[in-house]
């Protein structure tokens, strides 16, 4: 039973997956850019945007250029694992940077006291 | 196993262990990014990414890099059926690509630099040349690599060892075009608007 296995893993990449995997690449960079330039979404709104529309041509490139359900298992896994560190690393550092900002202030430290007791409840 | 069955095996095992590598990648891509992240609006006074980048310019950028990564899966997938001549064109494609890229990059730090926008102007500055240039040296590697796997090919006729060498170049190369997402995205179009 092994044979017919080795020969399924074998069968080869077909051409069309990375001409797929490419236009929708192109198409997913100009809307991301078209967004900005025309200023069509501001603030927020546009971070998430962008975001998503980065996260969307980031699994495309997995899926047609890396083909990531091919091959070993422990490909996924692996892979699975550094995202979630990545999220927490930068998820993690942008919440507690933001939270720490008043620390970062050019106050003195009687002000940095009436701050934190009048916006911190400290 | 037969004498087949152990060299797929050894190949899988090495292609696990790249893999593994370019996770590891990931996250010093990772903890440069937020550190971006931290840093991008300490300016320090001087200019904010909306002053400095020139979006037309960088999208020219991405789109040499994006169609590099799709020819170095044609010629991934040239080698592997055996049209040698048609992966040797793809793999110079790719090449030059690749170096217009990284010639762009080094033009647009040169005008920073030039201007007085160095890496020692803002905490933003450091972190933006940081997080930029560590990939452009993976470009630069990626180059070298890609003349190295070549010229083997070439030279040792398209040997099964240097095909998957190729392979695993096409991964890496996939991969640095993923990160370039990430910085066209977070660092260019979100740092520059207004």
């Amino acid at each position: 039973m092994r044979k017919p296995q080795l020969e399924h893993r074998h069968s080869p990449v077909p051409y069309i997956s990375y001409v797929i995997g490419f236009v929708l690449s192109v198409i997913a960079t100009l809307m991301a850019y078209w967004l900005v330039v025309a200023d069509i979404f501001s603030g927020n709104q546009a971070v998430i945007i962008i975001l998503s529309i980065a996260v969307v041509q980031l699994i495309v490139q997995l899926v047609f250029f890396l083909h990531i359900g091919r091959g070993s298992r422990w490909k996924l896994a692996t892979f699975i694992l550094a995202i979630i560190f990545v999220v927490m690393l930068v998820a993690g550092t942008i919440w507690i940077m933001n939270n720490l900002d008043y620390n970062m202030m050019n106050m003195s430290p009687d002000q940095m006291t009436e701050y934190m007791e009048h916006n911190e409840g400290i | 196993m037969s004498r087949a069955e152990e060299e797929h095996a050894i190949v899988q095992r090495k292609s696990l262990g790249f893999w593994i590598y370019l996770m590891t990648d990931c996250l010093l891509f990772a903890s440069l990014f937020a550190t971006f992240a931290a840093l991008r609006n300490n300016t320090f006074g001087g200019p904010s990414g909306a002053d400095l980048f020139d979006m037309q310019f960088v999208l020219i950028e991405t789109m040499v890099l994006l169609t590099s990564s799709f020819t170095i899966g044609m010629a991934v997938l040239g080698a592997s059926r055996g049209y040698k001549k048609q992966a040797l064109i793809w793999l110079i494609a790719t090449f030059v690509l690749g170096a217009i890229f990284l010639a762009m990059e080094l033009f647009e730090f040169h005008a920073l630099v030039e201007e007085g926008n160095g890496w020692q102007r803002s905490a933003f500055l450091s972190s933006y040349f940081t997080l930029v240039a560590t990939h452009g040296l993976h470009i630069a590697v990626g180059l070298l690599w890609i003349i190295v796997v070549t010229i083997r090919l070439w030279r040792f006729k398209f040997k099964h060892t240097d095909l998957h060498r190729l392979s695993l170049l096409g991964l890496f190369w996939h991969f640095l075009d993923i990160i370039w997402i990430f910085i066209f995205s977070f660092v260019y179009l979100i740092g520059g608007m207004s």
